[in-house]
């Protein structure tokens, strides 16, 4: 790309953020909504469930790390969602598409921003599922901040090509998560198997082919949703 | 703000051979031939679904022709859409403005968007051009719609297109901003833009523009001066537009 499609990259960005960081309702919400998910699996499952993990711990210790993914990924989607639902006031998606220049700079802008807003979201969820499912977090951060990282990614990546896709169908709320989720099932696999790993021990040594997986699918997923994002939000 | 370079003068600014555009069952353009030299205003008149619209999209390169040909200073719209989407500027029944972010921020970021280095300087004075300076930095949520209007043309000719396309601009617009747009869009022409409008004032129309085309049920029923419209027998149509 050349170096003014790359200012227009930081244009959608610098809109997008600026846009999000305004309307803090909607991030309160989704912030609630995810602290909401969380606490339900907490109450639901209980702390005193005297099943144990392979280290000892209980049961909702030991499946914290898929429980805080289906948080990320609820909330995640309402975020993916938003994104283009800010495009269809004043029908500003039209107005994106008459913009002279490659389209694939808008979707990577749209994916840079999201992966933004998701992180802002993480940061938020991570903590709030350390107290409830008793999780030592500090000790591992490093690690889960990149697992957190490369994951989201890929999310975003997929996210923002299938809410362009939807952002102009009536009944995109339910179309986009049945479009999306079952795409990222690999994702999600090694983000939860990596995070399990991180936070329970990597015994066998497996941390490193999953982490190897997720770049892989973020390579193949960026890389697909960037070039046919053009098709995405045609007409 | 001056045009950007076009091609030689004697390519049409915008030209149009056998265009038809289908939805579903409905034929809204049906073979229109059309050909506006550059510097020229035109004016298109009709009544609803007559086709205004979905001809100023086509030429935008917002939709394709379902048949036929549409040229932009040469430039085939369908498949150019970049060498056309850089020489026009849209004024669309939408705004295209984002209500979170401020009139500034909203040309700033058509800026970054046109490739436009970002200086506050450039877009102040289109600002100052819509009579918007004292409203910059006020969010355009709060804005009237004949403001965010004036906005919007901000923004569609911030890039200096030497093409403009407006789709009932006189919309929303109390007197004051009337006038503002009058002598907005009569500096255009004088520099040499090529203007097409679609409206339903009629007197607005054909007082701004120097040619008039009128489209029925997807085909041209009058082209020629707008002086001449009001003694054509397609004038009869008027009262059923107005």
């Amino acid at each position: 790309m050349q170096g003014h499609e790359w200012r227009r990259v930081w244009a959608i960005v610098w809109k997008d953020t600026l846009t999000e960081r305004r309307t803090k309702a909607a991030f309160n919400a989704m912030a609630f909504f995810a602290g909401l998910v969380l606490l339900i699996f907490a109450f639901a499952i209980g702390p005193d469930v005297p099943v144990t993990g392979p280290a000892g711990q209980g049961l909702l210790e030991y499946i914290a790390p898929g429980l805080v993914w289906v948080a990320i990924l609820l909330t995640g989607v309402l975020a993916l969602g938003r994104s283009f639902q800010v495009e269809m006031e004043n029908g500003a998606l039209e107005g994106l598409r008459l913009y002279p220049g490659e389209r694939r700079s808008i979707g990577i802008g749209k994916i840079i921003a999201n992966v933004a807003t998701l992180t802002a979201m993480e940061v938020l969820i991570v903590p709030i599922a350390g107290v409830l499912y008793s999780i030592d977090l500090w000790s591992k951060l490093p690690a889960l901040a990149a697992v957190l990282f490369l994951a989201t990614l890929g999310f975003a990546a997929v996210g923002t090509f299938y809410a362009a896709l939807t952002a102009n169908l009536r009944a995109r709320e339910v179309m986009l998560p049945l479009l999306l989720f079952p795409v990222m099932v690999p994702v999600v696999l090694a983000a939860v198997k990596a995070t399990f790993l991180i936070l329970n021990g990597d015994l066998m040594g497996e941390l490193s082919a999953w982490v190897r997986l997720l770049v892989v699918f973020d390579a193949v997923f960026v890389t697909v949703c960037t070039l046919a994002f053009g098709f995405a939000i045609e007409e | 703000m001056c045009p950007v370079a076009t091609r030689p003068a004697s390519v049409p600014a915008v030209q149009l051979e056998g265009v038809t555009k289908r939805f579903a069952r409905n034929w809204a353009l049906k073979s229109v031939s059309l050909t506006i030299p550059p510097g020229e205003s035109v004016c298109l008149l009709g009544p609803n679904g007559s086709g205004k619209t979905t001809l100023l999209r086509i030429v935008a390169t917002a939709t394709r022709p379902t048949a036929g040909q549409a040229l932009v200073f040469g430039y085939e719209a369908a498949d150019d859409g970049d060498a056309v989407r850089s020489r026009i500027g849209l004024l669309s029944h939408r705004t295209f403005l984002y209500g979170e972010l401020t009139a500034r921020e909203n040309l700033r970021f058509a800026a970054g968007m046109y490739g436009i280095p970002p200086g506050n300087a450039r877009l102040d004075a289109a600002l100052a051009d819509v009579g918007l300076a004292p409203a910059a930095d006020t969010r355009v949520r709060a804005f009237s719609q004949g403001m965010a209007q004036r906005l919007a043309l901000a923004r569609a000719t911030l890039h200096a297109p030497p093409l403009l396309l407006l789709d009932e601009p006189y919309s929303g617009l109390d007197a004051d901003a009337l006038q503002l747009l009058d002598r907005y869009l009569g500096s255009f022409l004088a520099r040499g833009g090529t203007m097409v409008l679609v409206t339903h004032q009629l007197a607005k129309g054909l007082t701004a523009c120097r040619r008039a085309v009128a489209l029925r049920e997807g085909r041209v029923v009058f082209d020629g001066a707008s002086a001449d419209f009001r003694s054509s027998p397609e004038a009869a149509l008027v009262g059923e537009w107005g």
